[in-house]
């Protein structure tokens, strides 16, 4: 156990399954960099680092540089994936999947059920998201809400460094396509983690606060945003349960109406834009299955019906806040 | 390497089953006993069979929404390929999939792709993990010269080329993206765009069985031996219309009775073999009397067989969920 960045958990839980099983590569633009220039080798180690060390330690035949081509590389992940490896493939943003989208969503998503079950499609995208890096509308995207639409993919989104690892690893062993989101700024993000490889299951959900009054469920870096409001509450009495999904495909929905059951009201904390997200998902959720248990409307935080705005004053009040937070909180209670 | 009897008589078997399960496809979905969007390969068998021939069970295929060839000249089942293409449970994907997806991943067929040009970035990955994993296999994507206009294509071109993958592309050209002619939709010619990315292109009379058998064997040996990628732009003639229900308006008069008459890979290849005394006619024909009785089989086996059932329905779609 130490202290590890988001950016090192993903990077040893890569290093460690590729020490495990042979088949597992790693591609991407600037995995390692610097291919064919006269500078340094592993220049880069991927746009932000977390890549950084795999190549000289496993060479260019296992981490692959690509051209700047997602559809290309995506779609040889892909291929590569149906014929016998595990190919991690980094989209370097999320952003980028319009030119690629067609090679996760109508080839790796749907091989298993067109061929009739018999193809095995065990790929990993790696790929960036998320508003906060004065990045603009062509690189802040969350997006997840469109591939977790997807019958056949899987959609992960760790909220610290200790879940990021356990489900990467998770990732690369599963046999289904998987969808990997890390929250741009996240990365330098520390806590304790295992060194030992470890293993966190989709589809089982993560209370990282426990408390009788409201329920918050949320994603990824909204998770840290919930936690530091349920804290805040505590101290007045308010308590919460905050419910990390962890994968919003599979999505532990029987957790969720657990945790509505026991507290009768929810807020749910979404960075996606607020059509046909997660938010709406689980407010229709609980709307069908769990009406009855309600004591006050469900409340959905999440940023407006716009692109992310460049100026940092204005992308601040598009990011859901943890006072946005506190506000949906406060209202469910006091109903 | 001289191709044996026994090859000459598996490719014109081959070539025959093609032509067959294609016309009989044609005229059963006429009388209402396929259901959905049905894409035929007749006219195009000297393709499929003539690059399929060099490749063994190490090599991948991907192939296009115009796919039935490519199957039954990878080896895939055709008893279970006419299943899928009814819906039928025993089918060769349980009846998930139909023409337009129909694979067999064990005999190294990819799948057809409802996609145009879906196919070429997956076969860079077939070719990547022989590679990778140092099994000697090759990979050829199959695709349209309307595919040949996709991004995924020319990105694939361009993949191939920087890892030095084991690649054959063989650019089908039937003069028809759809109903818009090829002489207009591509920019350029196929075997510059080729020689554009680094690779050799070769241009093969596609109606020609023996030419084809030729430059896919040059194109094979390459990637095989570690050269790389390739290109074959394949010309030739499909019989029908882009999918069954066409009506080939933008086809001139008399085209395809013409190209029937004159072009048909099958008569080229029977009068060639039969010349050069290869083969005897004889044994041509009785190759096309039990083709006959196998797709007549198929196709009864087929209509008599079930369907999948509300059961079937919600499974196959992940490993575990």
């Amino acid at each position: 156990m130490s202290n590890k960045s988001f950016r090192q958990a993903i990077n040893e839980a890569l290093a460690q399954e590729m020490r495990r099983d042979p088949a597992v590569i790693v591609m991407g633009e600037d995995n390692a960099g610097g291919l064919g220039a006269p500078g340094e080798d592993d220049a880069w180690g991927g746009v932000l680092g977390v890549t950084k060390g795999l190549m000289p330690e496993f060479g260019r035949e296992r981490v692959l540089d690509t051209p700047i081509s997602e559809s290309a590389f995506i779609g040889a992940a892909v291929g590569a994936a149906a014929t016998g490896l595990r190919p991690v493939a980094e989209l370097m943003f999320v952003d980028f999947m319009g030119v690629c989208f067609d090679q996760i969503f109508n080839q790796a998503g749907k091989f298993k059920y067109m061929f009739g079950g018999k193809a095995v499609t065990p790929l990993v995208v790696r790929t960036m998201f998320g508003a906060g890096f004065r990045a603009a509308s062509q690189h802040s995207q969350c997006l997840y809400p469109i591939f977790t639409h997807i019958p056949g993919l899987k959609v992960v989104i760790p909220s610290s460094p200790y879940e990021a690892k356990g489900l990467m690893i998770q990732a690369i062993r599963d046999d289904d396509p998987v969808i990997f989101l890390e929250h741009k700024v996240m990365y330098d993000d520390e806590e304790e983690v295992p060194d030992e490889p470890y293993t966190i299951p989709f589809g089982e959900a993560n209370l990282t606060r426990e408390g009788g009054d409201v329920t918050i469920v949320a994603f990824g870096r909204m998770v840290q945003f919930s936690n530091q409001v349920a804290d805040k509450l505590e101290k007045e009495g308010i308590s919460c349960t905050v419910v990390d999904p962890r994968t919003t495909s599979p999505l532990d929905t029987d957790t969720i109406l657990e945790c509505v059951a026991d507290t009768g009201r929810l807020v749910v904390v979404d960075e996606a834009n607020p059509r046909c997200n997660m938010a709406t998902d689980i407010s229709a959720l609980v709307a069908q299955e769990a009406f009855g248990a309600l004591k006050a409307p469900i409340k959905m935080v999440t940023p407006p019906h716009t692109p992310v705005p460049f100026s940092p004053q204005l992308e601040d009040l598009y990011i859901p806040t943890p006072e946005k937070i506190e506000a949906a909180v406060r209202a469910v209670a006091g109903a | 390497m001289q191709l044996s009897r026994e090859d000459l008589l598996k490719a014109y078997r081959d070539m025959r089953t093609i032509r067959e399960f294609e016309d009989r496809v044609h005229d059963e979905f006429a009388k209402g006993g396929i259901p959905g969007f049905v894409h035929l390969y007749a006219g195009e068998e000297a393709s499929g069979v003539g690059v399929c021939m060099n490749l063994d069970d190490r090599d991948k295929i991907a192939s296009t929404h115009r796919g039935h060839g490519h199957c039954i000249a990878k080896g895939c089942d055709p008893k279970a390929m006419m299943k899928e293409i009814y819906g039928k449970r025993d089918g060769l994907c349980g009846g998930k999939g139909g023409s337009m997806h129909i694979a067999d991943l064990s005999r190294g067929m990819m799948g057809a792709n409802g996609i145009v040009g879906g196919g070429p970035p997956l076969v860079c990955g077939a070719a990547l993990t022989a590679k990778t994993l140092k099994t000697g296999g090759v990979a050829v994507a199959f695709v349209g010269d309307g595919g040949s206009n996709q991004g995924t294509t020319l990105e694939s071109y361009n993949l191939a080329r920087v890892w030095n993958l084991p690649v054959v592309f063989v650019v089908e050209d039937n003069g028809y993206a759809e109903t818009t002619a090829s002489a207009w939709s591509v920019g350029g010619s196929q075997k510059k765009r080729a020689e554009a990315f680094g690779m050799p292109g070769t241009e093969v009379d596609g109606h020609d069985f023996f030419a084809v058998y030729d430059a896919a064997r040059q194109a094979v040996e390459f990637a095989r031996s570690g050269d790389g990628p390739s290109l074959l732009h394949v010309k030739l003639d499909r019989h029908y219309g882009h999918f069954e229900g066409d009506a080939m308006t933008y086809r001139a008069e008399g085209e395809v009775e013409k190209l029937r008459q004159d072009r048909d890979a099958l008569k080229i290849f029977r009068t060639k073999v039969s010349e050069a005394k290869l083969l005897e006619t004889g044994q041509l024909d009785e190759i096309d009397a039990e083709v006959k009785e196998l797709i007549d089989q198929a196709v009864a086996e087929s209509e008599a067989a079930p369907p999948p059932g509300e059961e079937d329905l919600l499974t196959d779609v992940y490993v575990s969920y």
